[in-house]
């Protein structure tokens, strides 16, 4: 397990460590410097020069990739050049709307599928099941964004019910930031959940088919017994992964959804930089996405080898 | 595969009948849609849908069926070129991987999982942030994301086919590795390429839609789906139909395709027969 375990983490380092140099020499191409940025059309040569030092812009490559590589271990992410703090504070002030956006939506989604999968495996075939895999096959393919818009044309517009869009920052009080939050996570939980109440459904009819199923039938159990007992546990594991996935999805989904509702999350701090050309700013956030993303698999690897022994020797 | 059965599989059916509709509207718009459209008629904005024009108007009068139709051809371009990228990238790598095993397959399944670990939507947005908007920014930001996929699906299934006897078979004959790929292996994955690519098609419809929608798409003038549902959300109070529209021809095509591809995957998968 401990093996296993040191693999899986030294995997996960590399891939961080090759993505941090993805993103610093996609960066490093883009013309225009941001000093000269920073400081404006109307500044003097020497001033840009000055500033160039004083940001280590004119040392060599490597050792401005090494100082940021540096710097992000320490949470130091250097300074935004449109907003002059630093990117770290920043992003953790847009985090506050992300992450619980994110985690509301994948929480929804999966005490949505979870039971609809399970319902139209065990009715497999008959009405009910063909009824809630038609609803799923539609939810797939519903875009969330502008599911998202028919939410806010239904209850916010018309309906009234809540607002269109904004967010009264959690210092407003607990209750109103909620409930501008309730709309965004829907839009984000509901093609999720079609998604993964498609997989629960086939990873269950998948068990259900297997031999030691029908050993469990013919000892004289119950098909409730063999269903949860039995069949459940050994479905989660696919249905575990997609959860992983999923959670990665939603992060990155809150960014086209920020911009429905207008939520100050990280997406709409990454599409006001790019305007920006406030580089700095879309390298942190998207380093930081990537880490969760690549954490997140991490967990839910460990997590397998834990829940499925047979899976310790494998690499 | 014969054709009784696959007049029998509802879901191929259904899903070619609404690919089929959804290609042919876009064919048409290269020589008719009911009205230009650039056409601009301020005098008749944001018009709910009547005869004049089925689908109603935007908030510059143009006629949304119109756009719709001749988004259809920038949506089925951006989707069908990155399935195009990813299938032409990934499936070579992944037959090469599974073909050479050991350190070479190795890295090649380390890199699919370091592309793997941005989603396309992150990619597209350094790639935006980059290299600025635009359609082809898209295709490559999707093409890029669809690799690994084909990558994985291809490696997963000639590694199956290695083990079988007629291609060791093959091998016993002298065959090099490279002939048994491209005689035995390929021919055998073409099905299941098949299957993934309407799946790959479908989800690349899904995401130009979006990175249009945050603008990062293809730009104005050229229609886009994506681009319809950013323009209607600030009149979503208005004129609600401008929002409908565009979304539901998202979602029939998307829908069209899922089905087309779950009832390939059903006809050629001996495991559902």
């Amino acid at each position: 397990m401990l093996n296993y375990a040191t693999k899986r983490a030294f995997i996960a380092i590399l891939t961080l460590l090759v993505a941090s140099l993805v993103v610093f020499a996609m960066l490093e191409i883009v013309p225009g410097d941001p000093a000269r940025l920073m400081l404006g059309m109307n500044a003097t040569e020497d001033a840009i020069h000055n500033l160039q030092e004083q940001m280590g812009l004119n040392q060599p490559l490597a050792i401005r990739y090494f100082s940021w590589l540096g710097g992000l271990l320490t949470g130091d992410l250097g300074r935004s050049y449109t907003y002059s703090v630093p990117v770290f504070d920043l992003i953790m002030e847009r985090v506050a709307v992300s992450l619980p956006l994110a985690a509301i939506s994948l929480a929804l989604s999966t005490f949505i599928a979870l039971p609809v999968g399970i319902f139209a495996a065990s009715k497999r075939g008959k009405f009910s099941d063909t009824l809630a895999m038609g609803v799923a096959q539609v939810g797939v393919a519903i875009p969330n964004f502008w599911f998202a818009l028919l939410l806010v044309y239904l209850f916010a517009v018309t309906l009234r019910l809540v607002p269109a869009g904004g967010f009264p920052g959690w210092g407003a009080g607990f209750g109103v930031s909620i409930k501008s939050l309730i709309l965004p996570s829907i839009a984000l939980a509901l093609p999720q959940a079609a998604i993964l109440a498609r997989i629960t459904r086939s990873a269950l009819l998948e068990v259900l088919g297997e031999d030691y199923i029908r050993t469990a039938r013919a000892k004289g159990l119950s098909r409730r017994q063999v269903l949860y007992r039995h069949a459940l546990r050994n479905a989660l594991i696919p249905v575990l992964t997609i959860l992983g996935l999923q959670f990665a999805f939603l992060l990155a989904g809150t960014i086209i959804i920020e911009n429905v509702f207008y939520l100050p999350g990280l997406g709409r701090l990454v599409f006001q930089a790019i305007t920006q050309r406030d580089l700095i700013v879309v390298e942190g956030v998207v380093m930081l996405l990537i880490a969760t993303l690549v954490l997140v698999n991490l967990l839910v690897d460990l997590s397998y080898a834990i829940v499925d022994p047979r899976l310790r020797g494998r690499s | 595969m014969n054709i009784g059965k696959a007049l029998a599989n509802r879901s191929f059916c259904i899903g070619l009948i609404v690919t089929s509709v959804i290609a042919l509207v876009a064919l048409l718009s290269f020589v008719w849609t009911p009205y230009p459209v650039g056409a601009f008629d301020i005098a008749g904005k944001l018009k709910p849908p009547s005869a004049a024009h089925l689908l109603g108007t935007d908030h510059f009068g143009r006629d949304i069926l119109s756009m719709i139709m001749v988004g259809s051809r920038n949506s089925i371009a951006v989707a069908s070129v990155s399935v195009a990228i990813g299938a032409g990238i990934g499936v070579p790598l992944g037959l090469w991987g599974a073909a050479t095993g050991g350190f070479v397959d190795e890295v090649l399944m380390r890199l699919n999982d370091l592309v793997f670990a941005f989603p396309a939507l992150l990619s597209a947005v350094m790639i935006t942030a980059v290299f600025g908007p635009g359609a082809i920014n898209a295709i490559i930001a999707i093409g890029i994301f669809n690799i690994p996929v084909f990558a994985r699906v291809a490696r997963a299934a000639a590694l199956s086919l290695w083990s079988r006897e007629f291609v060791i078979a093959a091998g016993a004959i002298g065959k090099s590795p490279a002939r048994i790929t491209r005689d035995h292996i390929l021919p055998n994955l073409a099905s299941l390429l098949i299957v993934q690519a309407t799946i790959q098609f479908s989800l690349g419809i899904l995401a130009e839609a979006g990175l249009s929608y945050v603008g990062l798409g293809s730009q104005p003038p050229m229609p886009s789906w994506g681009r319809m549902l950013f323009e209607a959300q600030t009149m979503i109070g208005l004129a609600p139909h401008m929002a409908l529209f565009p979304g539901l021809a998202i979602v029939i095509t998307v829908l069209g395709l899922n089905l087309l591809g779950d009832g390939l995957r059903d006809m050629l998968d001996p495991r559902f027969q």
